[in-house]
This record gives structure tokens, sequence and C-alpha cells, in this order.
């Protein structure tokens, strides 16, 4: 059960009022119709599954119904950062 | 019966209140204060259950959380039942029912028979591993023979009467444990204002200082306990909870409690309460104190009754006042087994010999033994015990100083009860359950707790500080650190002064060895409750099982109800021994949730029953119920299924339904519906993104039907759009799709397109619709509304604000049966009040009520989908023959344009979905049912697609369906057969799935 | 604040349909616990007990949504309800009947007498500008009212956020879930909280709350 902080609410929740919604910084391509098939598959169906940091995009369902982004360790579960949509992260895995 | 092994004075026991309990149908007196266990060895019960595998006589082993042997079936009633209870943590209670789990038909009687011969030679390590590389129907043989006859308790019959609890707390420090550096710890945070929570397992705080005879500041211990409790309780922000086990440290500090609330009291909780509560803690700081397991040694014959850790000896003599035998034989490797033997020699009983494995003992406690005259023989063993259902002797022999060998001559020594220890194992179990992993310690001969990323401190016998002293001084730097941490004052605390000991090093032994092999010797028992030895940890490293996860696995060793809490470290140890490793080499010890078994009543607390899972119910919900209406759960929705009359049969009533609503009218409650305001000056161009369909024209004062897709072009929801103003919508979703699209449309205006200028607000809740359907629905609505609803004046996909039985309504001229209808929306706290109007003067029409079923038949009827029967997000608008609901020349490239436009979604062949008409029209083809195009075809035979939706229609008299065909769309008029499980074949002709006025005349008059 | 908030050019009204959804007073609505029957066990139920429980019903419930930047539209809010937008999050307003609560930076809910939702709304319409929502919701939820001693022992079994009064002060707002449904959760008083709950789930609520309370006593108020 993850505390999270709530960018919005400004407080920290229990994981239960929160969805997660999957890889966050997936951009919907501006033009999808120019788009090959395989970049629409990549666009659509490819993800990242890294073992460490990894940025998601999370909704508080139950509180504020607003979206914004996470920045989590996969391996320890830890919360990095929390910052809102449109925002960059200031924590990112090494390259 | 008395009480024979019961001292006169002594105890934290009432001896005035005496108790009444029962075991295994014997009636037996304990006394409050004892547990279920004490009592049973104050009354001289050696048996307490038989071995899962072998079958052997087992007798209580410890005191506390870690036994493996007295795990009792508990309950006076089968509705109380509950298995699995351990009687060294069960308070005693007047009437108390108790029962041994395994041993079958009795604990006294070998009737197994085949005992030795099944267990030695059946059973094997590995013996469900390699049970299932044979034919499983042997499996099903030894599984019934040896649940009966092993067993592992039973849950009961009968629902339980008892309610349970959940209750959630925030605090700044969570205590675990309340032995000295937990009270320390607790006192030093609640002085300073922190908010405190300290649980503890045992009914009462102290913790060791409960079971010893040690002082503070000159005065018995449990003096300090209680003034510190005193203080602790009067603190306004401190939460103090016994019989409280901490059952799981979960990420970021939350933390569950497992609290025994009435299990003390009786057999089932008193009026009012709760038995068990669940403490859901979400803590700033959380301090371990959680102490530490004594750690029997593994030699030949350690499970014969009588066989005891050492501390439980203590622990019983001086809280319970219980000793457990007459002649003791103590075995010990380090300075703190002594004090069961100074114990028990005080207590009266004769100490036979202290056997310490070390060559020397020159510690305050062993001076303390020799000056009372007890043998001490040094640099020896306890090799095996004899005896059956008791201890009667035991074999000991000196052993070289690496553990490994006997190197003497075998003395023998008449015993009752052999006391062993290998030194303590510190309670690291919670610091594993965030997936830390522990260290080991030379030093201490024992795990310590590893590094972590909780919030999380420790403080005494888990860090292996087991003088009395230390942990008290460790408890208050642990509370003075999390106070730091969270910025609160330090805080002064005078800790009672404590006897030092000078204690010599423990020396690292686990498994004593044998004059004769391990595979020879007598069992050597590691993990009592599953029957794991040191001899099958051997044999299966030497089958290649060097991971101690897989000798785990293979051996069952830690998978009790105990998860190994006295074995999985002698386990290790064994194991290492043999694949000539050290203990940090073979691997560590993980434990997971829960510390301790948990009832699933407290798993469940007040979600069961009717507070399962939410029931919704629409506004007009009480009328369907005396109305007799059958539910259907549609997600967490109660709608009407059907309504039937009398004893009618559902098909009767669908049928009279179906027909009330073609040749008159009917009405359907559609609140369920999802329905989603949407306002602004994008909202118009928000639509024509999320659907399929263009929206760009639709004028003020009229409906559309539209389509939702996925990126991928798959559909995934539909409904009705009301234009109510130039930039003012109502959207409305399916019933299960509502939480969903709402989320949809709000994660592509926040994360894709905020530029837009368009709000979405869910009224779901806030308008009952009701569905008037049928040729007489005008007739029937004219009667109640100001307005002049003629086909002229309010024609088919308009809506209009009327006044509807006197209350304000949105009335939208929209069809899911095909008939003439009019859904009619009204604030919901005034639904109840159209709904009976409408049949007020809807008698007449013989207005009839229908359900979902009636509305899945009729929509059929007409060919019209419900997303998620008809759909199952692999289809898209086009294989839906849906295609005049994609608008592809829309600007703005919609969402799922670009996916239904992918080359896999152009095929010819993709399943598409059809109407298909049996043959026999009296057949209805089972939903679910795979077409084949050729009957004859070799099995496997090549599917060409499902059964959606298939009914009786009584309106066309034959049946109707719609399902998916491959390339279905051109093979009109073609056969499909639908092969069925019992040898028949449904041949049925692929057509429109519009069956009845495929014009839609009859919606339009 | 800008002292100079009149609205400098007439902004085209967002073209929403507006109704006045209630009937006559001769038409009694039923709220979402009609069928509980607080009225009688007000009368009949016992009077003394930890936890008290009251229904306002059929109160006034409007969405609003609009940007809490547009100081033209703070001032509208505040010149139709008399009272100012609370912009910090988790925080509500309230002056004699009305009440601002904010559920998300730019979503409150505000709570009127019941019969003024249709005026109130006609009233935004023409004061307010810019883009914004309004949406009456007065059907598809109702106001619990729970005090007592052990109202915050009911709530510590029915939600997960910290009812500390020094976390959780008088005025402090929280959308959250309430048992497996979801509530409006503001405290009102040391020993008083109020509810704010969905229709569809209003039964599963009320037996939730009669289940949590038994222990303690309820005592239903008129």
């Amino acid at each position: 059960m993850y505390h999270i902080y709530c960018p919005h609410c400004a407080e920290y929740r229990e994981e239960e009022e929160f969805h997660a919604a999957g890889q966050a910084h997936l951009p919907r391509p501006l033009d999808p119709d120019s788009c090959t098939d395989e970049e629409w598959g990549t666009y659509l169906f490819f993800r990242k599954n890294p073992r460490g940091i990894h940025h998601e995009l999370w909704v508080h369902a139950a509180g504020c119904r607003k979206f914004f982004n996470m920045t989590r360790d996969t391996q320890t579960y830890e919360i990095k950062e929390v910052y809102k949509i449109g925002e960059k992260p200031s924590i990112v895995a090494e390259s | 019966m008395t009480q024979k092994n019961r001292l006169q004075n002594g105890g934290r026991i009432d001896r005035s209140q005496s108790l009444t309990f029962s075991y295994n149908g014997k009636e037996y007196q304990g006394f409050k204060g004892d547990t279920l266990a004490s009592a049973m060895l104050a009354n001289g019960i050696d048996l307490v259950g038989r071995s899962f595998k072998y079958s052997r006589p087992r007798g209580i082993v410890a005191a506390g959380a870690e036994e493996p042997n007295a795990v009792l079936q508990l309950g006076a009633t089968e509705a109380t039942q509950v298995p699995n209870v351990r009687a060294t943590q069960q308070e005693l209670f007047n009437g108390l029912v108790s029962a041994s789990t395994n041993g079958w038909p009795s604990v006294e009687t070998d009737i197994m028979g085949m005992v030795g011969k099944l267990g030695g030679n059946l059973m094997p390590p590995g013996f469900y591993y390699k049970t299932f590389m044979f034919p499983q129907s042997l499996w099903e043989n030894y599984e019934t023979m040896i649940r009966k006859a092993a067993g592992l308790g039973r849950s009961p019959k009968k629902n339980d009467p008892d309610s349970y609890d959940h209750i959630n707390h925030h605090c700044d420090v969570l205590i675990v444990g309340a032995g000295p550096a937990g009270l320390a710890a607790a006192l030093t945070a609640a002085r300073s204002g922190a908010r405190v929570m300290i649980a503890d397992e045992q009914n009462e705080f102290g913790g060791c200082l409960l079971s010893t005879k040690e002082t503070l500041d000159g005065k018995p211990a449990a003096e300090w306990v209680a003034s510190v409790v005193a203080e602790l309780s009067a603190f306004e922000n401190v939460i103090l909870l016994p019989r409280s086990t901490v059952n799981g440290y979960h990420d970021h500090n939350f933390v569950t409690i497992h609290e025994r609330c009435t299990d003390h009291l009786a057999d089932i909780a008193p009026a009012l309460q709760a038995r068990q509560r669940m403490h859901k803690v979400r803590a700033k700081w959380v301090v371990l104190a959680t102490g530490a397991h004594d750690r029997p040694l593994v030699y030949g014959n350690n499970d014969v009754p009588g066989c005891m850790v050492a501390s439980a000896v203590s622990t019983y003599i001086n809280r319970y006042g219980v000793v457990p035998g007459n002649e003791l034989v103590l075995m010990t490797t380090n300075d703190y087994g002594y004090q069961a033997a100074l114990d028990w020699h005080e207590a009266g009983r004769r100490v036979a010999a202290i056997v310490d494995t070390r060559t020397a003992a020159n510690g305050s406690r062993a001076q303390a033994a020799r000056a009372k005259g007890i043998n001490i023989i040094l640099g020896s063993a306890v090799i095996e015990v004899q005896g059956g259902k008791r201890v009667t002797g035991v074999s000991i022999a000196p052993i070289s100083q690496d553990g490994n060998k006997v190197t003497g001559a075998i003395k023998a020594l008449s015993a009752d009860t052999v006391a062993s220890t290998g030194g303590w194992s510190p309670v690291i179990h919670l610091s594993c359950h965030t997936g830390s992993r522990p260290i080991w310690n030379d030093e201490i001969v024992g795990f310590l707790p590893g590094k972590t990323l909780q919030k999380q401190l420790t403080a005494g016998g888990i860090n292996g500080q087991y003088e009395l002293a230390a942990a008290l001084s460790e408890g208050f730097a642990a509370g003075q650190k999390a106070l730091s941490e969270l910025g609160l004052p330090a805080v002064e605390l005078v800790l009672p002064k404590a006897k030092v000991a000078v204690q010599d090093a423990p020396m690292s032994l686990f498994h004593i060895p044998h004059i004769k092999p391990t595979s020879q010797a007598p069992k050597q028992f590691v993990d009592y409750q599953n029957d794991v030895t040191a001899a099958g940890i051997e044999l299966a490293c030497r089958e290649g099982f060097e991971s101690i996860e897989h000798v785990k696995r293979y051996t069952a060793m830690g998978f009790g109800t105990d998860q190994g809490k006295l074995g999985n470290i002698n386990g290790m140890a064994v194991a290492a021994k043999i694949l000539n490793k050290t203990i940090p080499e073979t691997g560590t010890t993980i434990f997971r949730p829960n510390y301790t078994p948990i009832t699933f009543g407290a798993v469940a607390g007040r979600h069961r029953g009717e507070l399962f899972d939410p029931k919704r119910y629409s506004a007009m919900h009480q009328w369907h119920i005396k109305r007799g209406a059958k539910f259907e759960d549609v997600g967490q929705w109660k709608r009407p299924w059907y309504f039937p009359q009398g004893a009618e049969s559902m098909q009767d009533a669908l049928n009279r339904e179906c027909l009330a609503v073609r040749n008159s009218v009917g009405i359907l409650d559609a609140s369920t519906l999802g329905k989603i305001d949407i306002q602004g000056k994008d909202a118009r161009e928000f639509l024509g993104r999320v659907y399929t369909n263009a929206w760009a024209k639709l004028a003020v004062g009229k409906c559309r039907y539209g389509l939702m897709c996925g990126e991928d072009g798959m559909v995934f929801d539909d409904g009705v759009t009301a234009c109510l103003g130039d930039q003012h919508f109502l959207m409305t979703t399916t019933t299960g799709g509502a939480a969903r699209v709402l989320e949809w449309l709000e994660i592509y205006h926040q994360t894709e397109w905020p530029e837009l200028e368009v709000y979405f607000n869910t009224v779901t809740d806030h308008w009952s619709t009701l569905t008037v359907t049928g040729p007489n629905s005008r007739k029937l609505l004219s009667e109640l509304v100001d307005y002049d609803i003629t086909n002229e004046n309010f024609p088919y996909m308009d809506w209009k604000q009327i006044t509807v039985a006197g209350v304000p309504a949105r009335v939208f001229r929209i069809s899911f049966t095909g008939e003439l209808s009019f859904e009619i929306n009204v604030q919901a706290n005034y639904g109840m009040h159209v709904w009976e109007k409408l049949f007020e003067v809807g008698a007449k029409y013989s207005l009839t009520p229908y359900g979902t079923e009636t509305m899945h038949i009729l929509r059929a009827e007409k060919g019209f989908i419900i997303a998620g029967q008809d759909t199952d997000g692999s289809v898209h608008p086009h294989d839906l023959g849906m295609s005049w609901c994609v608008a592809a020349k829309k600007p703005f490239s919609f969402i799922g344009k670009r996916g239904m436009a992918r080359q896999d979604c152009m095929r010819e062949d993709r399943k598409q979905l059809v109407g298909l008409k049996t043959k026999d029209p009296k057949q209805v083809i089972p939903e679910g049912a795979q077409g084949v195009f050729d009957r004859t075809a070799q099995i496997p035979m090549p599917m060409v697609g499902h059964v959606t939706s298939s009914y009786w229609s009584e309106n066309l008299g034959h049946s109707i369906a719609m399902g998916f065909v491959k390339g279905g769309l051109s093979k009109m008029g073609e056969s499909v057969f639908y092969p069925l499980a019992d040898g028949s074949v449904i041949e049925a002709e692929i057509c429109s799935p519009i069956f009845l006025d495929p014009k839609g005349e009859r919606q339009n008059v | 604040m800008s002292d100079n908030t009149t609205a400098q050019e007439t902004v085209t009204p967002i073209k929403a349909a507006v109704m006045d959804q209630l009937p006559s007073a001769a038409i009694q609505g039923q709220s979402p616990l009609h069928h509980a029957d607080l009225d009688s066990l007000a009368q009949q139920g016992p009077k003394t007990g930890g936890v008290h429980l009251r229904e306002h019903k059929l109160l006034c419930h409007l969405t609003l949504r609009c940007n809490q930047g547009d100081e033209a539209q703070k001032a509208a809010v505040e010149r139709v309800l008399g009272l100012a937008l609370p912009l910090s999050p988790l925080t509500s307003v309230e002056k004699g009947d009305y009440s601002i609560r904010w559920l998300s930076p730019d979503e409150w809910l505000i709570l009127a007498p019941g019969l003024e939702a249709f005026d109130i709304e006609t009233k935004f319409r023409t004061e307010m500008p810019g883009h914004y929502s309004l949406v009456n919701s007065s059907g598809g939820s109702t106001v619990l009212e729970l005090s007592g001693e052990n109202a915050i022992d009911v709530l510590k079994r029915s939600v997960s956020v910290d009812l500390h009064a020094s976390v959780f002060p008088i005025g402090k707002v929280v959308s959250t879930t309430f048992a497996k449904s979801t509530a409006i959760l503001r405290r009102k008083g040391d020993h008083t909280f109020e509810l704010i709950i969905r229709r569809s789930f209003a039964d599963y609520i009320w037996l939730w709350l009669q289940d949590t309370s038994r222990e303690f006593g309820l005592v239903i108020d008129a």
C-alpha cells in the first residue's frame, strides 16, 4: 500500500484513492494519419518495463480526479517525486 | 484431575479464579491468567497432536507465537470453530473447548498403523513434488489418507456469529513490542507529545519482563512495567494495543495489526463487540522492538513430548507457576540457557544436569548454577532422548568443538524434560516484510535486520541486545531518534537500573552430532510442524538442491502455519554444513506477512454479507422490490432483470413483457445509464475527437448516437448524446462504462488537449431515466405532459424540456427497442413520483414494467449492439457493420481512426457481426457457441466466430441471434454451423441482424 | 487581488441549458434515503448514544468548474453567493445557508437551500464571464451529518484519511473513499462531520453507518 502525495490536494493519501494509468510522457502523435503502422503500433503497444526508475501517470480517482506524474523505483517501491502534467521529472534513471 | 505441575505460589495467574476448559472431550481446570498451553501443562497434558507426516506424538515446545505443535481447534459450537490456534497464545476462559487438530481418531491412539512405514518410506522430502510426477490419481489417494490422519484443523460449516472490525490509524511513532525496549521507546516518544501507538501480541505489556525474575531499580521488573503503562495510558495521543499482533509491515510504513478483542472472554463475543479488529496504521516512524525467540537445538528424537526450548521452561515457571516436568536436563550453547535450570531448581524440582556444549562456562549464570550445586557437564551434548509419549531419559556424549563429531562415551541420564537452546534468534520477521534482507552476525549467532528504505528503527533483542540494560537504553535511543527525525523536542528519561550479567561467548552450534550418520540416527527434527528432519535436508542437498530457497520448497521447511520460526535457521545450518558453506553463503531467510495466521473474519472485517460490496440502487428501486422484480447485477447496480407475475417462469415473463412493448406500452428504469454533463465552447470539438462520427452540426434540441473507440480502433462504449445548448451536451454511456468513460474524457483533456475549453461532470445519479416505449407510449405520455408531443412537434431524435406529471423533465425521443419511445429524465428526487404517476394513468394501456432481459431481446430484434456483449475489445465499427457511424473525413484524426486503419483491421476475412437465423426456428443457439463453415471438418474444426447474443423472440415466433462470422458481411444467406458439447449441431443462416422493422418505421411514428 | 475587477467587455455567454428542475411544492421529493424513513427512526429510536446522524436532505448542490486564476470569475462567484471561492486545497467556506467546498484546483461544490438552485444558476449565467461549467447535481447526492463523541470512531472505520484535529481542522474537506464507496467529508466541529454521498450508494452507506455505529449507539436526529 503506497502512500502517495497528491500534488493537487497537497497531502498524502492512501493508494486506494488512486489509479495507475500506465507509462507517463507518451504524447499522442500530432498527425496520427501520417504514422506508419509500425509507428502507430509502437505508440499503442510498446511500453518500458524498467527495473528501477520509472515515470508513470496516476490519477487521484477518489479525490480531486486530477492526473499527475510519478517517478517511482520499481524495485524498491520508493516514490521519488510527483509532478504535474506538463512538468518534467527532476529525477531520471542514469543512462 | 488436579493440576499436578502447578506451583503453590508465583506467576501472573489468579489462583482465586478457577476456569474450566476441555481438551479432546475431557474437562480440566486452569486459572485466570493462564494460556491454554500453560493450563494444559499444569494438568500434565503431554500430547497435543500427532505430526503431519510421521504421525509422531508431539507436545508443547514453546510458550509464544513460535509454537509449532500446540496448534489446536477451538470452538464450542459448529459455527464458532477456529482452526489452528496456538495454545501458547490463546488465553484461557471458562468453558473453552479445544481439540487437537491432527491425530485421527485420537492423539493417544496410533491408528495410522503404518506410521513409521508410511512416513518413512512413502514420504521422503520432495514427497509432494515426486508424487505429482506420477499419475495424479495416486495423489488423490494419498491426500485423503494424509488429510484425515494428519489434518491441520478444519473450517466451520456454519456462519460465524461474530463480527469483525477494521480501523484506520495515523501516528508519528508505532512501536512494535511492549517489552523493555518497546516501552522505553514509547515513553520517550509519548513524553514529547508525539502521536504514539504501541502494540504487543500478549495480553499484557511487558514482553520478556513478564516471565523473568529480573529486577529494575531493585524491584520486580513488573512494577516498572506497570508504572510505564500507567503513564502511557494517561496521554491523549497514545494508543495502547495489547492482544494485538503486528502481522504485516508494508510499503511506506503501512502496518497491519490483528487485535484479538474478545477471544480471551468467551466462545462468542459479548453483544455489540467485535471479536477481532484489524488496525491499518500509517506510521511516520516504526520502532521494531520485537525481541528474540529462543532457538532449540537439533538432536535425536528431539520431538518427543518433554523436549522444549529453554526459555519456554522459564516462562511457564515464572509467569504461569507451572513446572512442565519433574526432572530436567538442560542443553545449552550459551549463558542465557542456564536461566531455565536456575528457575527449575528454584521451583523445587530436580535438575539432572546442565549439558553445556562449550568446554568452559564462567559467566554469572553458570556460576550461579554451580553455586546451587547443579551438575554441569561441559563439552557435551544430548545426542538423543528416549521415550515415546514422554521423555524418559537422555544420552549424553562429549562432542568436538567444531560440533561435528561425538568424541567419547555415551552416558545415560534419566529425565522427563529436555530443555535446549542454541541461542536467541532475533525476531526480524517484520523487517523482512518490505523486502529487506537480514544479515548474519557471527557474534550473536543469528540474523539481524538488514538495510531498509522504510522509516524503521530497531531496538533491543531484535538487534541482538539481550541484556536488560542494553534493551532499555536502545529503546530510549530509538525513541529519541524518532523524535529528532520528526522534528519534535528531545525528552529526559531516567532509565531504571538493571543488573548486568557477565557473559561468556556462545558457541555456534545448531545440529548436534550423533554416533551414527545423520541419515541413520534417530530422527532429528528441524521443522516440527512439517516433519522436516536434518536427514531430509541432507538428502535434499545430496539430490542437488543447493539453493536454500529450493531446499525449503523441496522439503517444505518453513511452510507450516508457524512459518519456520523455530526451524528455519537450524535448517539453513544443516544445509550449510552438508554443502560445506557458511550460513551467509548458504543464503538468508525471508519472512512474509502475516507474522502469525489471521482469521478470515479479520481479513474481511465488515465487508461481508450485505456489506460485502456496495449495491447501487435507482430512485425507483423500492417500487421494483414491491413489484417482485428479479434483479440482475450490472456492475454494482441492482437492475430489474424481469418482473414475473405469480408463478410465471422467466421465459413466460419475458414473452409477456416483449409482447406488451411491441403491442401497447412498456416502461424500463434506465437510470443506471452513465450520464456526463459537458460544457464549454470546445465541447463540440471534443465530442468529435472522442466519438467516431460527426458532431460539428448537431443542432440544439437534437440527439445523436455515438460510438467510442480506443486508439486501437476498437469499440469500447456507445450511447446517445444530446445537444442541450450550443456549448452544452449531455452524454450517456453504458451502465458499466460510466466511470471509465468519464476518466477517458478527463485523461485526454488533462494530458493531451488541455487547451480545449471544456468541463465534464457526472450527473448519473442526479437524473432518473424512465423509458416509456411502445405504440401506446405517446397516448400514455400525452395525459401527463404540458406539451404537444405529436411527431410533427416532437420528432424522433429530438429532445424537449417539458413537464411530466408536474415535474420538469428533459424528454428524449430516442429508442433502443425500435418502438416509439420517450426517455423521461427528471431530477432523481422526483423519479418515483413520475414513475408512479405513469402507472396510475398507464393502467388502461396495460403499462408493463420490463427489465434488462426484455430490453436485451427487444434491441436484438432490432440488431442494436450492446457494447461489452456484442463487442469484446477486438472489433471496430466496420466489423460491426456500423461504417455509417464513422466519419472518416472529419478534420481531426479522432480517437480510433488511425487504429482501425491498420493493415490487420482492413482484412476482408475479419470476423464481422451478422444476424443468425436458425434453420429450426425453435432452436436457440447458446451464447458463446463457436461457428464452423464445414460441419464435417476434422477436429479441431476451424472456428469462424462466436454467437454474442441469442434469444427466443416471442414477437417474431422464432429464435434470433447475432454473432461474429469470418467475412460474414459478404456471406448473407450462407449457412454456418454450431456444433455443441452434446454432439448436436445447430445450423443457422447468415442474415441481417435487423430482424424486425428494417426500415425503422415503428420508432419514427 | 486587483481592485479593478469590473468586466471590461461583454463576454459571449456560454450557451448552456439552465432548467428549473423543481415541481410545485405539492409534489414532495424523495431523498436518496427516503426508504430508510429517518423521520420515524428519529421519533421512535433511541435518544442517547455515541453517534448522531442527521440527513440534510433535498438541498441545492451545484458543481462549479472554473479557473481559479481568473479574477473576474472569482469576483462573480462572490457577487452571486456572497462568499469567496476557497482557493487553498481542501478548504471550505460557509456563511449562513451557503457554503463552498474545494474539490480540485478547478472544481468546487456549492451547497445552498434546496429551492434556490434555479435562481443561483440563473444568476451565475448572467454574472459569470469566461469558460466555466455549472451543473445542478441536487438529485445525485445527499448530505449526512455525523456527530457525537464516537462519530470519529465510526469515521476511522470508514475512511483512510487522518482525522486528527491537528491535520483535519474544522472546515477541512476531502474527497475520499468511504468503505467501498466514496464521500466528500468535511469537519464542521470538534465532533461534527458532514458527509456528502452519492444517491445510488446511499443505501450502502446507511447500512454501513448502522453497522459501524452499533457498538456506540446510533441516534437519528430529525
